[in-house]
């Protein structure tokens, strides 16, 4: 299986062709430098994504933005997304504060990014 | 009438900045006006992250980055005042501000610092056909209505132009809920970065239409869909080629510009390639005493390179106010050559000291090009580049050395070789 990406290693952002078989990489192409060839390896065996949102707060009109604490799978991030959802925060809230541990067993925190009081 | 040394118009990342840095420096008597009810400017509602790679060597959200500016400012205990708008600023450094709490008032300084940021390009300017329907915003009025008021402007979203704000906010209304139906680029290329693209766009299947653009806006009350059209090489919509979307929302992300109605109000040089001030390397405006930094200087692509503008343009103003900044007497001015635009600082004061920051945008995206500094048929430096993209401001610093003993320089220029 043939699989076309582009690189976001710098604005160059080269189209890489990965060939594929069982979900293992038989060759890249089209990649200029090594930084080309590291992302398409992770992009394609395991591609992960940081997750910034935001989470109602009781008593607050405004909403509490957050995020993951560290790149989480990019197949959780919608379950990632509900679970901030479904979620609210009590206030005084701090940058840094834990707002829900180790969201949807990805092993990574929600945290807030915003102080909100 | 309250005097004080350093008076900071604006109090986002590069007020914060410049403020945060004329008190390392040395100056006990700074006063922020910030026309806002909190300080940190844009970054309060840019909740994404990739902040501060530069500058801290991390990445944060826009909140987290503006806090440790705040959070300094604090602990050094310099004067802010919020909801306190600025409405004029005089050539001898009188500034006129209005709060709720204060009413009128006038401030003297010894020096002003001029950062007010920029604001988005409006639907008005774009001439586009229809009514004038709701519906319409700019992406960054978006994105305040989401991030921090809490509001969604719409379910069905259409955004045309890829600037980094449309594209960020491509991925938030999707992430919100809000199906957005395609991102239309008049230019062969998009001027966002890359990395924005794939992560906003390609990850959740929104469709980038390079070369096209919306040539009908349909809806009376509220918009209800809009005609897009593929254009030529001249950017001329090619006829047969149109195309309706339906939607309830477009998002304009088509470009920045600079706010300096009181820099001008002031009688300060505005630059037309950038719409900022004209500024020397130690960022002084053509007024005697009041400098210019971040996005009301030229636009940025990242903050970190305004945070640094800042800094050196909170230093000097320090400098300035104990009289010990030299005289700009002899300048050197820097000219755009072949494929550059947007130089900044447009002169190098003849005898600076130190490396200067020469920032500039490509006129185009080349490959494999050189950017040379040249004096004449000499060239001072020459820096290879694999890309150079509109899309990415090129930063290099000049050695103030190699324009010493050069009786006569009265300009260098900056140019593109391919």
């Amino acid at each position: 299986m043939k699989k076309e990406l582009t690189c976001i290693g710098c604005p160059m952002g080269c189209q890489i062709t990965a060939e594929l078989a069982d979900e293992k990489i038989i060759s890249i192409t089209g990649e200029s430098c090594a930084i080309g060839k590291k992302y398409a390896e992770e992009e394609l065996t395991r591609p992960t994504r940081m997750v910034t949102s935001l989470m109602e707060a009781t008593g607050s009109k405004m909403p509490l933005s957050v995020k993951t604490s560290k790149a989480i799978d990019k197949s959780k991030i919608a379950d990632c997304l509900k679970a901030i959802r479904e979620s609210k925060a009590e206030l005084p809230v701090h940058i840094g504060d834990v707002m829900i541990k180790n969201v949807c067993g990805t092993g990574a925190d929600i945290i807030a990014t915003k102080e909100l009081y | 009438m309250r005097k004080v040394q350093i008076a900071v118009v604006g109090g986002g990342p590069a007020g914060l900045a410049a403020a945060v840095s004329a008190c390392e420096a040395g100056c006990r008597d700074i006063l922020i006006l910030e026309r806002e009810d909190c300080l940190g400017g844009i970054l309060k509602q840019c909740i994404h992250n990739g902040f501060g790679l530069h500058t801290f060597k991390e990445e944060l959200t826009g909140p987290e980055y503006a806090q440790r500016y705040i959070d300094k400012a604090i602990e050094y205990g310099i004067e802010s005042r919020c909801g306190t708008m600025v409405i004029d600023v005089t050539k001898d450094r009188k500034i006129t501000c209005v709060s709720r709490s204060a009413g009128l008032e006038e401030i003297e300084a010894d020096a002003i610092i001029l950062a007010m940021g920029c604001r988005e390009r409006p639907r008005g300017s774009l001439a586009i056909p229809g009514w004038r329907c709701s519906g319409i915003y700019t992406a960054g009025t978006a994105q305040r209505f989401v991030n921090m008021e809490g509001i969604m402007p719409g379910k069905k979203v259409m955004i045309l132009g890829s600037g980094d704000i449309g594209l960020i906010m491509a991925r938030r209304m999707t992430f919100m809920g809000a199906k957005v139906e395609a991102c239309v680029e008049l230019m062969p290329f998009s001027a966002g970065l890359k990395r924005n693209i794939v992560q906003c766009l390609d990850d959740y299947g929104i469709p980038l239409l390079l070369s096209h653009t919306i040539i009908d806006i349909a809806g009376r009350d509220r918009i209800e869909g809009v005609t897009v059209a593929e254009v030529d090489e001249k950017l001329k919509p090619i006829p047969g080629t149109e195309k309706y979307y339906e939607c309830d929302t477009l998002l304009l992300s088509v470009g920045l510009i600079p706010e300096n109605e009181l820099s001008q109000m002031a009688g300060v040089e505005i630059a037309p390639a950038t719409n900022g001030a004209v500024v020397d390397e130690a960022l002084r405006t053509s007024v005697d005493g009041i400098f210019s930094c971040g996005n009301a200087l030229h636009v940025h692509d990242l903050v970190d390179f305004v945070s640094q503008e800042a800094e050196a343009a909170g230093k000097n103003a320090w400098l300035h106010v104990k009289g010990e900044l030299p005289e700009a007497a002899e300048r050197i001015r820097i000219r755009e050559g072949n494929g550059v635009m947007g130089v900044v600082p447009q002169y190098v004061t003849s005898g600076a000291r130190g490396s200067v920051t020469l920032m500039f945008r490509p006129r185009g995206v080349y490959k494999n090009a050189s950017v040379t500094v040249s004096a004449g048929e000499e060239k001072l430096l020459t820096r290879r580049h694999r890309i150079l993209a509109p899309g990415e401001m090129v930063s290099m610093k000049l050695d103030a050395a190699l324009l010493e003993g050069r009786p006569g320089l009265s300009e260098i220029t900056v140019s593109v070789e391919v």
